[in-house]
This record gives structure tokens, C-alpha cells and sequence, in this order.
């Protein structure tokens, strides 16, 4: 898949009107309205959903906003770009 | 066609037709409890796979509204069964009311237990079981959901008991009616079992479910609470029709994992399994 | 007479809906089931009354059809992810088209396989991309693969791996050995884009591959459906423009439909009273024959008239391919067809 997305300019964002989302234990259910598929995915996924609910932002902005918000402490990079290249690919995050 | 027969089986109405008259008989005397379906949600055909069959070796295609590709006919001393697997099939893929999950349910006071699992882990013979020591038999194989209410509706179809399951439930309820033995089927040997008066006359009455089941038939007995994730993945895969109602399957069924106590239960016999389920009430 | 005439007169008329005797319903609805209508009939006959439980069979249907517009509204955006790095054209065709373009035909429509259309010259490009991103052969099978390739106007179905969906590449709309050629360019050229990358067919063309689909490739199985494609793209079309039957008559000649093409308009105002113009009405010989054949299901959805089926699956492979290669094509099939029982 080549949408530039390592690309520092890629900005991503997922719109809260695109998907429904339900907590089920560790887990959490996602239906994307668009596909009609559902995805179950754990953490951090629900969290990127989250912080990607308002203006896009760059992956670098992404990977900030879920360390100050959610504590992640061992935040990874190239882990947080395969989680966003999941959802891209589900159809979850837009990349424009 | 020829010969039919309508009725209605929980929220489904039904409309069978028939090449031959044998099979509606052995139906109108088995669903003689059952109210009839002035318009019937779906349509089952009985017919032979090609003209001649209909006399020479008599098999029964099986077809209806839907149908699934190469499904081998039967001979006709198993029409029965093929009317209920194509019953069976238009639920399955046709349905579209209710969330459908491949389950049993029991109800009592109006609350209900859920019992899900695949074929062999011993859900039908649980909930006759069940059936006879009070409980409200609401199906054997689907459990219908109300994407509304969140309440599952009963199906109570003749319960389709296979090889060992016969002698045991005959034993367990001597007064029940039962269809004749099919030997000899791709499943092996089977009899119908129609449920109690009460079932069919309790049919249109929803229950909230209460409890989850997820029983496995043939280990020592062992109860473990269920994820709701885990369950979650689980019904979407015993949903016939979860992935077609879209957004209505996706809140139907999340609720439901999340929200009704979810239990696995292994059990070595079925008396073990009362006693385990019994438990498992009480303590709600 | 049969559920499909019923069918028919409804998706023609609904208002007679209301005063269809309640023991009817049930052969409409089988036979519709049967031949994928009752989507269809159900977005034709919303706002009338109707039997309660019938209402219930409709909504149900409605919803059905909605998943199925959007699960092909999906798969459609899944191909165009991946094609769009080739920079080619591509065309929907069929239902993706109708659902796409937001037509009439569309309404209640089921949609299985994704039906695309791109040049010739890039059909390699598109199946690499298509097998480098989770499509996969649906039938690993040696002859038919060199057969399709040959002889016919697509790759061989794929399948992708985790959506199960089929999609069919298409680089013209008939296969090169049927008696006639639409011109594939043409086509190509008068496509109209929906803005994000992907085109559907301009209006006539749509009515000109209907009528092809319905009456040159196949033998008229599920013909019903295709024929309601035909009446709803008429009534549209005809309707929001005049020289629209003026733009269909010469189009139909660029592709060689004319005959094709005049015969689906007669039908279609035969079978749904479709609003035509006078000179393209009045039944011709042979017609009377074709009606019989799309109305052939009973009211228990049963095909019916065995001997004009039979015919019209000849028909259609005579009209495919020209007698030598059919005769070695049906010998190919009746061998493969041994061959595991001597293995």
C-alpha cells in the first residue's frame, strides 16, 4: 500500500460519525458504517480512534497526543504506524 | 405444488409444499399445536431432483426461497428432515427481524438462559432436559433477538435429537410425542421430538435473557467466566445473520455479550449439567 | 398463470397492490425472491397499503437491499484504492453502477459480484494489482483460465481472501466471439466520473449493456431482473431528457445493438408498461417467445417451461461463439466433466 503515509506531511483522521465503537472487557468491538465490517481490536487502537476524533494530524502529533493523554509511556513509532496502517486499511482513519 | 401446509413457529410463518403427501401428513401431525401463517415469511419446496424421482427412487431436493448450492437429496422416507433442514435454512439466511444465534434457550419467571455452542456440544439435549424439570423450552437451535427490546424471542421448532441423544431424552420424558425414527441420515440416526404444550402456547412470549452459556459436553465439570470480548467473537460466529443486519447486529450483539453474565461449562453427563446450571441460577 | 406474471404486473402497477387477495402474496413473494426482485418490489411499493405481515416481508427486504448497496458501494471503493496508482480508467458497470450514479435502478437492487470495465491495454496492470492486494483466482482451473483469456471479454473471476466478494475485469462488454462488437472504446470515452476516480457508463450506453446482458449473453436466467434494470433506466432517462430515445437509437447503432436494444425497449413496455415512444413499441415476431421465457417462475418460485429454457440455453451459446469453437468448448466441458471418475 503506498499512500505516503510515513510521509511526515500524511495527516490522519477518523471521523466519529464513520464508525461505532463498544467497549467489551479488554477488548472493543468497532462497526465501520462505511464497510458494514466489524473490527475487534485492543488497545491502542480504540485510543487513536479517540484522539483522531477532531482536526487530522500528522503521525508525529498522533504519537504526542497519545503520551501526554493516555500515559503511554512506552510509545513506539513504528508500532504506532502499524496500528495507523490497520486502520487506514480497514477504512477507520483517512489519510489526506 | 400438490400438497402443503402452512403454520407459524415462534415470529416465522412458514408455507411447505410437497410433490408427495406422506411428508405433509407426518408435518400437520407433528405442528398440530402450531398456529397457522395466512402469509407465510418463506416458502420450502419438497420436490424430487428430476421428474422421474418422483416415482423411481423418490429423493427429495431440498429448495425454497434460499437455497444452498449442491445439497444432496434425500430419500423420501427422510422428507421430514429435509423440510425441517430447509425450514433451518430460509431462518438462516433470510431472517432478518432478529439478531439469530445458533443456540437453545430455557426460560423461567420471564428471564432466560442462553446456551450456545457448536453442534455435539449437547445444547439440545440440555434445554429438553431442562424442559422437563420446569423451565420453558423457547428452541434448540436459534435464539432470536430483538434488536429493539434487547428480549430473545422463542423458536420452538421440533427438537431434532440425534443417535444417543434418543434414548435418553425418551427416557428423561415418556409422556413426549415424537416423530418416527429416521435412520440412516448424513447425521446418523434421527427422531423429532415435539415440544411440550406449554412451549408452543408460551411461543410468542419474549424473555430478558439473563444468562450466557457456553457448555461443552464430555469433560470433568469445570464453570469459567467469559470475556465479554471473547464472547462477542464467539456469537458473531454462531449468528447466521449477523454480518447482514449491519449496524442493527453490531448494537444487538454488543449489548447483549456486554451485558448478560457469560459462563463456559464443561459437564461429564447431563444430570451433572442440571445441577451445574441450577448453581449457576441461583447465584444471579 | 404463474408469480412472475403477478410480479410483473406489480412492479408495473403497484397500486394494484391494494386489491391483490391476500393468498396471492405468498406466490409474489416467492417468485420475487426467485428472481432477485423483491428489493425491487418492495422500494416500488412503499406508501401503499398493504397485509401487515407483507409489510413486514417488504421492510425486511428493503433493508436487505440497503446492506447489499452498501457492502457494493464498498468493494467498489476497496478496487479503487488499488487501481488509482495506474492512473487507467475505470468504469462500474451494473448494479455498482446504479448504486453509484444514485439511479432508479438501484432502488432495492441486490448486488453480488463488483462488474468493472477498464482498457484493454492495462489488464495485465490490473490484475497484477488486484492478486498483489488479496484478490485471488476463484476457479484454479488450467482450461478455464487459457478459455477466458481466448475467448472472452474478462479475466477469469477474482475473489478476495478476506471480504469474499467477486470482482469481474472487464475489457469489453461482450466476449470478441459473439456475433456482435460494442465498441469498447467508445464506452470507455463516455463515461461519466462520480468524482472520486471512478466513472459509470453515460446513460444510453447503460440502457445499450442492459439490453446486450439481457438478450446477447445468456440464456435469459434471472432475465427478469435484468429487464427491470431496462424499464427503471428508461423511465429515468427518458424522462429528465428528450433527445435522450434520439442519443439511444445511435448509440445502439455505434455498438451494434440495434436489434438488441429495440427488442429490450419492447419488452420492457410489454412486461412494465415502460413510457416509450410510438415507434419504439408494437411487439415483432419472436417476442411473444422472450416473454415467455422472463415469466416463466410459478407462484411457488419454480422455473417453469422447461422446453423454452432449454431452448434459450442453447441460444445462448450459439450467439457466444461460433459453431466449430462451441463444439470444441462443449467437448472440453463434457470430458472435464469424466475425468475425475476415471482418475
Amino acid at each position: 500500500m503506498s499512500d505516503g503515509r510515513s510521509d511526515g506531511a500524511t495527516r490522519f483522521s477518523a471521523p466519529p460519525d464513520g464508525y461505532r465503537i463498544v467497549a467489551l472487557d479488554e477488548l472493543s468491538a468497532v462497526y465501520h458504517r462505511a464497510s458494514g465490517i466489524t473490527h475487534v481490536v485492543a488497545s491502542p487502537a480504540p485510543e487513536i480512534l479517540d484522539a483522531l476524533s477532531g482536526p487530522a494530524m500528522s503521525a508525529d502529533a498522533l504519537l504526542m497526543v497519545l503520551t501526554i493523554r493516555y500515559d503511554l509511556a512506552d510509545a513506539d513509532p513504528a508500532a504506532l504506524a502499524a496500528r495507523l496502517d490497520e486502520l487506514l486499511m480497514a477504512g477507520l482513519v483517512v489519510a489526506q | 405444488m400438490k400438497h402443503q401446509f402452512a403454520m407459524r413457529v415462534g415470529p416465522v410463518g412458514f408455507r411447505i409444499g410437497s410433490a408427495w403427501r406422506a411428508p405433509v401428513e407426518q408435518l400437520a401431525a407433528l405442528y398440530a399445536g402450531y398456529p397457522g401463517a395466512d402469509v407465510p415469511d418463506f416458502t420450502v419446496r419438497l420436490g424430487p431432483p428430476s421428474p422421474w424421482r418422483r416415482w423411481l427412487r423418490p429423493a427429495v431436493a431440498l429448495a425454497g426461497d434460499f437455497t444452498l448450492p449442491d445439497t444432496a437429496p434425500l430419500p423420501l422416507a427422510h422428507a421430514l428432515l429435509a423440510a425441517e433442514m430447509g425450514m433451518n435454512l430460509q431462518v438462516a439466511l433470510g431472517h432478518r427481524r432478529h439478531l439469530l444465534l445458533h443456540a437453545a434457550a430455557v426460560e423461567r419467571g420471564g428471564r432466560a438462559i442462553v446456551m450456545t455452542g457448536e453442534s455435539g456440544a449437547g445444547k439440545s439435549t440440555l434445554a429438553t432436559l431442562l424442559g422437563a424439570r420446569g423451565w420453558r423450552f423457547m428452541g434448540d437451535e436459534f435464539v432470536l433477538l430483538d434488536p429493539a427490546t434487547g428480549m430473545i424471542h422463542a423458536f420452538p421448532r421440533l427438537v431434532s435429537l440425534k443417535n444417543r441423544a434418543i434414548d435418553a431424552v425418551a427416557a428423561a420424558l415418556p409422556d413426549a410425542r415424537f416423530g418416527p425414527l429416521l435412520t440412516g441420515t448424513p447425521k446418523g440416526d434421527i427422531r423429532h421430538l415435539v415440544p411440550d404444550a406449554r412451549a408452543v402456547a408460551a411461543m410468542d412470549d419474549p424473555a430478558m435473557p439473563a444468562l450466557l452459556l457456553f457448555p461443552r459436553f464430555g469433560a470433568d465439570a469445570a464453570v469459567r467466566p467469559v470475556a465479554a470480548g471473547e464472547a462477542f467473537v464467539r456469537l458473531t460466529q454462531a449468528s447466521t445473520n449477523y454480518v447482514a443486519l449491519g449496524e442493527r447486529g453490531f448494537d444487538t450483539l454488543t449489548r447483549f455479550a456486554r451485558d448478560v453474565p457469560k459462563v463456559a461449562v464443561d459437564y461429564p453427563d447431563g444430570e451433572a449439567a442440571i445441577a451445574q446450571v441450577e448453581a449457576l441460577w441461583a447465584a444471579l | 398463470m404463474g408469480g412472475a406474471v403477478t410480479l410483473a404486473a406489480l412492479l408495473a402497477a403497484p397500486a394494484k397492490a391494494d386489491a391483490l387477495p391476500q393468498e396471492k402474496w405468498a406466490g409474489v413473494i416467492a417468485a420475487a425472491r426467485a428472481e432477485q426482485l423483491l428489493g425491487a418490489l418492495a422500494c416500488r411499493l412503499s406508501g401503499i397499503a398493504v397485509p401487515e405481515r407483507v409489510g413486514a416481508i417488504l421492510h425486511d427486504a428493503r433493508d436487505m437491499a440497503a446492506e447489499s448497496r452498501r457492502a457494493a458501494l464498498w468493494e467498489a471503493e476497496m478496487a479503487r484504492r488499488v487501481l488509482a496508482p495506474l492512473a487507467v480508467p475505470v468504469v462500474l458497470l451494473k448494479g455498482t453502477a446504479f448504486v453509484a450514479g444514485g439511479l432508479a435502478a438501484g432502488q432495492g437492487r441486490m448486488i453480488g459480484d463488483l462488474d468493472v470495465l477498464v482498457p484493454r491495454a492495462a489488464l495485465d496492470d490490473v490484475e497484477r494489482a488486484l492478486l498483489a492486494t488479496g484478490w485471488e483466482w476463484a476457479k484454479p482451473d488450467a482450461y478455464d483460465d487459457v478459455y477466458y483469456r481466448r475467448w472472452m471479454h474478462e479475466l477469469p473471476p477474482l475473489l478476495h481472501r478476506d471480504r469474499d466478494r467477486l470482482i469481474d475485469v472487464h475489457h469489453t462488454i461482450l466476449p470478441p466471439t459473439a456475433r456482435i462488437t460494442p465498441d469498447a472504446d467508445a464506452l470507455l470515452a463516455g463515461a461519466r466520473p462520480l468524482g472520486n476516480g471512478l466513472s459509470i457508463p453515460a446513460p444510453e450506453d447503460m440502457v445499450v449493456h442492459a439490453a446486450i446482458h439481457l438478450l446477447a449473453d445468456g440464456d435469459l436466467a434471472g432475465g427478469l431482473r435484468n429487464l427491470w434494470d431496462i424499464d427503471r433506466l428508461l423511465f429515468e432517462f427518458g424522462e429528465e431528457d428528450g433527445a435522450f430515445w434520439s442519443r439511444l437509437r445511435a448509440r445502439a447503432a455505434l455498438h451494434q445493438a440495434v436489434g438488441v436494444v429495440a427488442r429490450a425497449v419492447r419488452l420492457s413496455h410489454a412486461l412494465f408498461a415502460t413510457a416509450v415512444p410510438d415507434d419504439w413499441r408494437g411487439l415483432r415476431a419472436g417476442d411473444a417467445w422472450f416473454r415467455r421465457r422472463l415469466l416463466a417462475r410459478d407462484e411457488w418460485g419454480r422455473e417453469t417451461r422447461a422446453a423454452t429454457r432449454a431452448a434459450f440455453y442453447i441460444r445462448s451459446h450459439w450467439m457466444r461463439m461460433p459453431p466449430p469453437l462451441l463444439a470444441r468448448h462443449l467437448a472440453i466441458k463434457a470430458w472435464k466433466r469424466v475425468a475425475p471418475a476415471r482418475s
